[in-house]
């Protein structure tokens, strides 16, 4: 494997990290008003993933890092390219990456539900604007001879990404469900509430993944010519995602949250993979030629040569004290002590 | 305005705001670390160190939180404003902007959470661990981004290939002497705005007698982190500028308004009306000498002006107007020096009044009014120190190489303005909302008074949490 493909796979790794595991904690903030009825509950939600939401959310930032240093102009076109999407996504992440620390600053009931409601919109948009993205990216972007592309907002709204969008919403809803089940006391009525949550919209979730794909290979062509690979991801993310029904009424948790992080694993490489065997990193919607090649967006040797060993050393390391931040907050939340009662 | 106008105008923006955050993050989180650390380490302290660690502790997370998701939008306006820029840097600018990810977003945002939230969970070394590794994730985080910024004032280490600049040496980009004299600005101011926050604080409430065992040492380690921060700002300044009238002589010709070149001993310029169309100062107040020492620590010394330069640069450069807008540059410069100067000067009277008498420092209430009334001063400086570097650099991104024009994204200027709008809505309410709760909070003090606490909400416990269990492990 040369080093251009290894890195657009360690970049395809980190977009699947960062949707696995903020994947989870945008569900629960998602899911946080409809599961908790007291002030006690909602903190109880909200410390499930305190220590670990901005950890989890580094990992766009490196996957935006990652992508200018080794693809600058992959990078530099996506990221111009959608730029009305981007800038509801950081508006969006700016006011819900406060909230968590400002909504227990001041003792008022008007100002916390503020900071919920943002917290709400703020995971709901980035939760369906990134599918738009992803879609977007195997359909294609209006780009030009010169490789410039000049979209507008309306265009990003195709059937196909909001069915996309709608996709990755209902998936990461499921997921903080099954993440919940993980971290709330199994005797709390908040446990029983999230389980019944994960059962609803981990139905609605199939649904949306299979109109996705099904939308993939009829109107869209995605899917042609890259045999195997074409049938063996969207099908494992369909499995996958079916068997979380089984694991949840046998409740088998961690297999539940499991299955679910492997359907975000299997949709998100499903994306890489259109990409990858088509050879293009962005389609143009004017002209077949006119699209983006993995070898012509890429850095030179030398600089990937550099971020080789770059990551080499730091993504296990982080890996590594990643998981052991789980460990240490591996203890179950139970809604009465308030997970947050140091005003965090 | 166009989209290029509309662009600088937001890069300039969001870059002040993420800044006006960090720079109190980089300096706060060192000062705490060491709090931390006189608690750890002398028991008979601990309590009272203790108890100013989670105080100040909470403080730093307030406005922690606005710093990492301003930093968000820093990172994708690249891509998003600059796609020309990016294709034509990517190769050497993207790699420490991914090794300050690698490096320092991931140590640091894991790292707060273990120390804050881990405090029942964590032995005590593991949690001065923790704090200490925030600590050196912040500075490591200002290396990297200061080093790619001063590459675009200095470009080392590249050839120019296919309208690409390409990476031929990394560790001529590593050792960028102007990399390096950045960083050390940087740090050095970032240590003066976080000392002058505790030091505005502690006389706060000093000034009021509260908590007066915590607040007057609180005070003292300020003052030496003061001195040692001032000193350290000014005379690495200093030495920028001379550096700038090497590699950016038309930056150091803005910052003194100096339109002809000079004469040998160079004047130095205190207040000047500057015409920039006219290509003149219309009224100048000039001290001399000091001129030529700025420049080259010497009594005598010329340096080029800013018309001379213009036709070199254009020679050069090919035709165009390379003069930046002076005014800017000469004011903010004026600025921050006096600002500098200034705080410089309370630093060593601060230490002055500590050294006559111990309790001096703690009752001379002018001065501790002044610590208050000064807390602002350091981030106008910090404002005042990029508008000098950003703004000396104009028509340019990367100096020499390419121009702001050529590095913009092909995007509408409709798209742009309401990005823009969007944006600075939002900047405005978080930066309004972090001076209230810092306000609030700060005010509030270690024993909060019933008043203070109908506002914020109970304040966490600073008295016992995390320290407690110092005792039980030990
Ligand atoms: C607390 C903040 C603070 C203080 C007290 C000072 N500065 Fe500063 N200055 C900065 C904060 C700053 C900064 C915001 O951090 C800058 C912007 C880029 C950089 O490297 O540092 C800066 C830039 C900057 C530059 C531009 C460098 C370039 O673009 O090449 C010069 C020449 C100076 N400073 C000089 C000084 C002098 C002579 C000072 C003392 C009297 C001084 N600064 C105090
Ligand atoms: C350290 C990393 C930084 C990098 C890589 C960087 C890069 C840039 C870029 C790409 C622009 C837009 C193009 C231009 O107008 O030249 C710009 C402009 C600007 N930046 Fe920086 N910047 C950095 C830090 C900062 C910080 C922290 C501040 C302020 C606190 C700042 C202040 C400005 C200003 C005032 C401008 C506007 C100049 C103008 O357009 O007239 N920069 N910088
Ligand atoms: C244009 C240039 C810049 C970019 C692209 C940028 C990017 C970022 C990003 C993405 C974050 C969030 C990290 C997180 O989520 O944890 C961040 C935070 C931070 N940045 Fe910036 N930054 C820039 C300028 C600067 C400058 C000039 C400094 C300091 C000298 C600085 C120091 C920091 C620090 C200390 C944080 C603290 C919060 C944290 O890292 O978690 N940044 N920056």
């Amino acid at each position: 494997m040369d080093l251009v493909t290894l890195w657009f796979w360690l970049i395809a790794l980190a977009f699947t990290l960062y949707f696995f595991l903020e994947g989870f904690d945008f569900g629960v903030d998602i899911l946080r008003p409809t599961l908790a009825r007291t002030e006690a509950e909602e903190r109880a939600l909200t410390g499930t993933i305190g220590p670990f939401w901005d950890g989890n959310e580094v990992w766009v930032i490196a996957a935006a890092g990652l992508m200018f240093s080794t693809f600058p102009v992959w990078y530099g076109a996506v990221f111009s390219g959608m730029y009305p999407l981007f800038v509801l996504i950081l508006l969006a992440l700016l006011l819900r990456g406060v909230s968590f620390e400002y909504r227990n600053q001041v003792d008022s009931e008007r100002w916390r539900s503020f900071w919920d409601w943002m917290s709400f919109g703020g995971s709901v948009v980035p939760s369906f604007l990134w599918g738009v993205i992803m879609a977007k990216i195997i359909e294609g972007l209006p780009v030009n001879a010169e490789g410039r592309v000049q979209g507008g907002f309306a265009e990003m709204f195709t059937p196909f990404s909001i069915v996309g969008g709608v996709t990755t919403l209902l998936l990461f809803m499921l997921h903080g469900a099954n993440f919940l089940l993980l971290r709330l006391h199994k005797d709390t009525v908040l446990y029983d509430r999230a389980r019944t949550a994960a059962l609803r919209w981990g139905a609605l979730a199939t649904v949306a993944i299979v109109a996705f794909v099904v939308m993939g290979y009829v109107t869209e062509d995605l899917f042609e010519d890259f045999g195997f690979a074409s049938w063996v991801f969207p099908v494992a993310a369909f499995l996958t995602l079916a068997s979380i029904w089984l694991a949840l009424s046998r409740r088998r948790d961690t297999l539940a949250f499991t299955m679910s992080g492997l359907t975000v694993l299997f949709a998100t490489v499903t994306v890489f993979i259109a990409l990858f065997t088509r050879g293009e990193v962005l389609p143009s919607t004017l002209d077949p030629g006119f699209g983006l090649t993995l070898q012509e967006t890429a850095s030179q040797h030398y600089t990937l040569v550099l971020m080789t060993w770059v990551g080499g050393i730091f993504l296990p390391l982080i890996i590594g004290y990643q998981t052991w931040n789980y460990y240490v907050f591996r203890e179950r939340v139970r809604p009465d002590e308030g997970a947050l009662t140091h005003g965090y | 305005m166009d989209v290029v106008e509309l662009s600088r105008f937001q890069f300039a923006s969001t870059s002040i705001f993420h800044f006006f955050f960090v720079s109190l993050t980089v300096g706060l989180a060192f000062l705490i670390a060491v709090m931390e650390t006189i608690a750890f380490v002398r028991e008979d302290r601990r309590e009272l160190y203790g108890k100013m660690t989670n105080f100040f502790g909470h403080l730093f997370l307030i406005n922690f939180a606005v710093g990492v998701v301003t930093g968000i939008v820093q990172e994708f306006q690249f891509g998003m404003n600059w796609s020309e820029y990016s294709d034509f840097v990517g190769n050497i600018f993207g790699v420490p902007l991914a090794l300050e990810v690698l490096m320092a977003f991931f140590l640091e945002s894991t790292f707060i959470g273990l120390w804050w939230f881990g405090k029942d969970r964590l032995k005590p070394w593991m949690r001065l661990a923790s704090i200490w590794l925030v600590a050196i994730g912040t500075q490591i985080s200002a290396f990297w981004i200061v080093l790619a910024n001063a590459w675009m004032h200095h470009p080392v280490g590249y050839e120019v290939v296919d309208g690409q600049a390409r990476l031929t040496s990394f560790s001529e980009v590593v050792f960028n002497y102007k990399a390096w004299l950045y960083f050390a600005h940087v740090q050095g101011s970032a240590w003066v705005v976080a000392a002058f926050f505790v030091l505005g604080i502690s006389a706060f409430h000093l000034l009021r007698r509260q908590d007066t065992d915590v607040y007057s040492r609180s005070l003292r380690l300020g003052l030496v982190f003061a001195a040692i921060g001032t000193v350290f700002s000014i005379v690495s300044g200093h030495t920028e500028a001379q550096v700038a009238r090497e590699d950016q002589p038309m930056k150091f010709a803005a910052m003194e308004a100096q339109w002809e070149t000079s004469d040998s001993p160079a004047p130095w310029s205190l207040v000047a009306v500057i015409d920039q169309e006219g290509q003149q100062n219309t009224f100048n107040v000039e001290i001399p000498f000091v001129g030529s020492v700025l420049a080259y620590n010497s009594l005598e010394g010329r340096y080029e002006g800013l018309i001379p330069l213009n036709e070199e640069y254009q020679e050069l450069y090919g035709e165009g107007d390379y003069i930046p807008p002076v005014a800017w540059v000469y004011w903010s410069f004026r600025i921050m020096v006096a600002i500098g100067s200034l705080l410089l000067a309370t630093a060593f009277l601060g230490l002055f009044l500590w050294w006559r008498r111990r309790q001096r420092l703690d009752t001379t209430r002018w001065f501790l009014r002044a610590l208050v009334l000064f807390i602002p001063l350091p981030w106008i400086a910090n404002f005042t120190g990029w508008m000098v570097t950003e703004m000396g650099r104009q028509p340019f991104m990367v100096y020499g190489l390419l121009t702001v024009q050529e590095g913009v994204s092909p995007n509408s200027a409709g798209e742009v303005l309401a990005g823009l709008i969007g944006l600075w809505a939002v900047y405005l309410a978080l930066i309004g909302l972090d001076v209230y709760l810092l306000t609030v909070t700060a005010r509030a003090g270690i024993h909060r008074k019933p008043e203070a606490q109908l506002v914020a909400a109970p304040a966490p416990d600073y008295e016992g949490v995390g320290f407690q269990g110092y005792e039980k492990r030990d």
